[in-house]
């Protein structure tokens, strides 16, 4: 046993390969078994991996999911944000580009405004929860947008550090309601083209949320969408410590 | 020779991040900006150019094919690889925030893309692209 556990241990990123392909099989019997095909075996490998995430965190109190067991440390490797980039980029092989040019303006816009709406949205829910500091609304705010964002934001507005923490949670959660919900919610806001992919990459903005709710959805979507929520956490980390922050202070005195 | 479109995917990749990095300097924040974009770009510029010259065969297409292939399990491996436990952890406010966060994003999909004229959904999948998936 121990010898096993060793081999696999050693040989990591092979083994992950084995423990996804499992995965895949398993969730595309699924999906042709109980829901007869209307949910994509993709979209149920997705949220499996969540769950098993979720039981590996609890387990190891890690933050790596499943892949702070020792004998799945190699899926972190192989779902790394190294990989994952050299994916996301090997799937616009193939993309068209004239309907990049058509989509341009929609996707411009929607970066903008998917910011805006995640930082007030978020900043709101703070308030609701009894939040009435500018630096701790803007931490939070900026967690909405991504987890990325939260950090930034509060370390230089100088938030408490159980903020901060909050911030990440809120944006994590983001990504995981994402990856979840897209392809439940596609067909009620139209997301069956290259331009709506662009518009909710941008308006999410979460690279792993949009990488794994596109893919769950439609996986020729994936390159219009991944192509805006790449400039997205750039753009917060810009305004959320910035006129976010201030327009908060301006506000509330 | 596979290995040469990896390569020159992988060179995209490298590029877009670097440029990424470097406007990030630039614009003074703590993050790569659209690196993973411009390497897209790049990527669809540089393969068209290659077509053109006849310089694309087969083999070296299959080297970029391939990632992009890799796709869907390399996802399902960052899904597995999320720190789920501390987004449940983070209590009613973190959920609603993110939860929220999402809706009224999503709300906003229909209204953006009538920018520009309608689009039109793609053709269903064929069989043959489902097997991919």
């Amino acid at each position: 046993m121990e010898l096993v556990a060793d081999i696999l241990e050693r040989n990591g990123l092979v083994f992950a390969f084995v423990v996804v392909g499992a995965m895949m099989m398993i969730s595309g019997f699924l999906s042709r078994k109980l829901t007869r095909g209307r949910l994509q075996g993709s979209a149920i490998a997705i949220m499996l991996g969540l769950v098993l995430a979720y039981v590996g965190g609890v387990n190891t109190g890690g933050e790596s999911g499943l892949a702070d067991i020792a004998i799945f440390s190699g899926l972190g490797l192989m779902g790394g944000a190294m990989l994952r980039d050299l994916a996301i980029v090997a799937t616009a092989y193939g993309v068209d580009l004239q309907e990049i040019k058509k989509s341009g303006a929609a996707g411009g816009l929607s970066l903008l405004l998917g910011v805006i709406v995640s930082f007030i949205v978020g900043a709101l829910v703070a308030a609701a929860f009894g939040y009435t500091d500018p630096a701790s609304l803007a931490t939070i705010g900026s967690g909405a947008a991504t987890y990325i964002v939260g950090p930034v934001t509060g370390t230089a507005v100088g938030a408490g550090s159980d903020v901060i923490a909050l911030s990440v949670a809120a944006g994590l959660v983001k990504a995981v309601v994402v990856m979840v919900g897209t392809p439940m919610i596609a067909p009620l806001i139209g997301l069956n083209n290259p331009k709506s992919a662009m518009a909710f990459g941008g308006l999410m903005g979460t690279t792993s949320g949009v990488a794994g709710g596109l893919a769950a959805t439609d996986k020729r979507l994936v390159p219009y969408g991944a192509m805006t929520a790449t400039f997205y956490t750039g753009l917060a980390c810009l305004l959320g410590p910035s006129i976010f922050y201030f327009m908060l202070r301006m506000m509330l005195g | 020779m596979v290995l040469y479109g990896t390569a020159a995917l992988a060179l995209c990749m490298l590029v877009g991040m670097l440029i990424g990095e470097v406007l990030g300097v630039l614009l003074g924040v703590d993050a790569n900006v659209g690196g993973v974009g411009f390497a897209m770009i790049m990527l669809v510029l540089v393969a068209d150019w290659l077509r053109r010259k006849e310089l694309l065969p087969k083999p070296t297409e299959q080297g970029m094919l391939f990632w992009g292939a890799m796709y869907i399990p390399i996802v399902i491996a960052m899904a597995s690889t999320q720190n789920v436990a501390e987004a449940v952890d983070g209590g009613p406010m973190a959920i609603a925030a993110g939860l929220a966060a999402l809706l009224a994003g999503a709300a906003l999909v229909p209204v953006l893309s009538r920018i520009g004229g309608q689009s039109e959904p793609l053709p269903a999948m064929t069989e043959e692209e489902k097997q991919e998936a």
